[in-house]
């Protein structure tokens, strides 16, 4: 799975991508976080709300911290 | 995982399962409360001044830290029901949403719905080049774009909320109203100037590819649970520059003399106005540790209009997010930008010192 974190490296942006590496560790996922951080890679993606989730091109997320609960449900599929 | 370190009542589980009629009476008993504190406060920070503390009636340090003691507690129960409320009404919108109702929008009235939206809309400073370029690739005409940037970081519920309780509703009243014209003049100036061209190239040949996200459905319990969540995201960003702000609100209250903002702030003095804009966009605050000072500065004698245009031009321009929009707008774009919001907020403060 490949999860991406769409953020200019803002507090809630490093928020989300750490959330979603802990459950990753918890669950034993097999995903990998990637944090993106250029705008004009952000803009492709359609989202204004930063931090936003992509997970295998699908947005999961725009605009706020995801809850745990939401990240593990994704994650899960 | 932050929520449980606050109590249990405000799990979204225990929330979700409550009826509106327990919801009804629990609201109002807080609201009471808040109302029964909030009033007994004036007591309180007299009595753990003079009384508690070993303090002097009339002297200066005895002013700033009553000052202080009263200002803190207030301030905070403050900007906690306002972030409330608003994060409730926040809940209906999304930018999304406004960028839909947005697009297409003629001149004129775009700009004035975009100014309305963009206090209502959530937005953090952060995404303001997503958003910039997901407005104006949807059609949203560039001067109607700029009326939503201005007004979201310029009028917002926590300066709002604070101008009503520290200064009254008719501050309020002037702060909304000439925030909102500012927001709508400069995006309708920037909309006539045709500077379409002064976006970076790479924003429009960026190709979009439209996502389309569920919408979430949510029930009025996942509103409150979004309003608690809204207080203690902002709060907890917040509370240490009101803390800052009403320690400088505090000591100009105690230890400058009555008068002496008069002379350099006051109404006299015509190039006091344009001073603070100079002064005020290189600073960085927001509005929660700007407004103390405000209210410190204003029982000083300093004039209304200089002090509204110091704190627009704080909270309005600020270098950081400049920078930021540098990345999607050309030079002459910013610089333009930068003196229409200016030219506003000096029009603004020469027009409330003439007329109060």
């Amino acid at each position: 799975m490949d999860i991406k974190v769409l953020g200019p490296g803002c507090a809630k942006c490093n928020k989300t991508a750490k959330l979603i590496q802990e459950v990753i560790e918890e669950t034993g996922a097999d995903a990998t976080v990637e944090k993106v951080t250029d705008m004009m890679q952000i803009a492709s993606y359609g989202v204004f709300g930063t931090p936003s989730v992509i997970i295998d091109n699908d947005v999961k997320c725009t605009g706020k911290v995801p809850k745990k609960d939401d990240i593990k449900a994704w994650l899960n599929k | 995982m932050e929520s449980k370190s606050t109590t249990n009542i405000f799990q979204k589980e225990t929330w979700t399962n409550l009826g509106l009629s327990a919801i009804i009476p629990i609201c109002a008993i807080g609201v009471y409360l808040w109302w029964l504190i909030y009033h007994s406060l004036p007591a309180l920070s007299a009595w753990a001044t003079y009384s508690v503390l070993p303090l002097q009636k009339g002297s200066h340090l005895g002013a700033s830290i009553e000052f202080f003691l009263y200002d803190t507690p207030k301030v905070m129960m403050l900007l906690f029901l306002v972030v409330f409320g608003v994060g409730i009404i926040r809940s209906y919108f999304t930018p999304e949403k406004t960028r839909a109702f947005l697009s297409g929008k003629s001149e004129f009235a775009g700009n004035v719905l975009a100014a309305l939206l963009g206090i209502v809309t959530p937005f953090c400073s952060c995404s303001a080049v997503p958003l910039f370029i997901g407005f104006v690739t949807a059609g949203v005409p560039l001067g109607v774009t700029f009326s939503f940037l201005i007004a979201a970081p310029m009028v917002n519920e926590i300066a709002l909320g604070l101008l009503y309780g520290l200064l009254g509703w008719k501050v309020a009243a002037i702060y909304l109203g000439t925030g909102l014209f500012i927001a709508i003049f400069a995006g309708w100036v920037i909309g006539r100037l045709k500077l379409e061209n002064h976006i970076e190239d790479w924003v429009t040949q960026t190709n979009v590819s439209a996502v389309t996200m569920e919408e979430e459905k949510l029930t009025f319990n996942d509103r409150i649970v979004y309003g608690w969540d809204a207080v203690k995201e902002i709060i907890g960003r917040v509370w240490i520059y009101v803390i800052l702000g009403i320690a400088v609100g505090a000591g100009i209250h105690g230890f400058v003399p009555e008068g002496v903002m008069a002379s350099i702030m006051g109404k006299g003095s015509w190039w006091s106005v344009p001073l603070s804009v100079v002064i005020g966009v290189p600073m960085y605050s927001n509005a929660a540790g700007i407004i103390p000072v405000v209210e410190a500065l204003l029982g000083k004698g300093a004039a209304l209009g200089t002090v509204l245009a110091f704190m627009m031009s704080v909270i309005a321009l600020s270098l950081p997010e400049l920078v930021i929009l540098r990345k999607v707008l050309k030079p002459r774009l910013i610089a333009t930008f930068v003196g229409v919001v200016a030219c506003g907020i000096l029009f603004v403060g020469y027009l409330f010192n003439m007329i109060i």
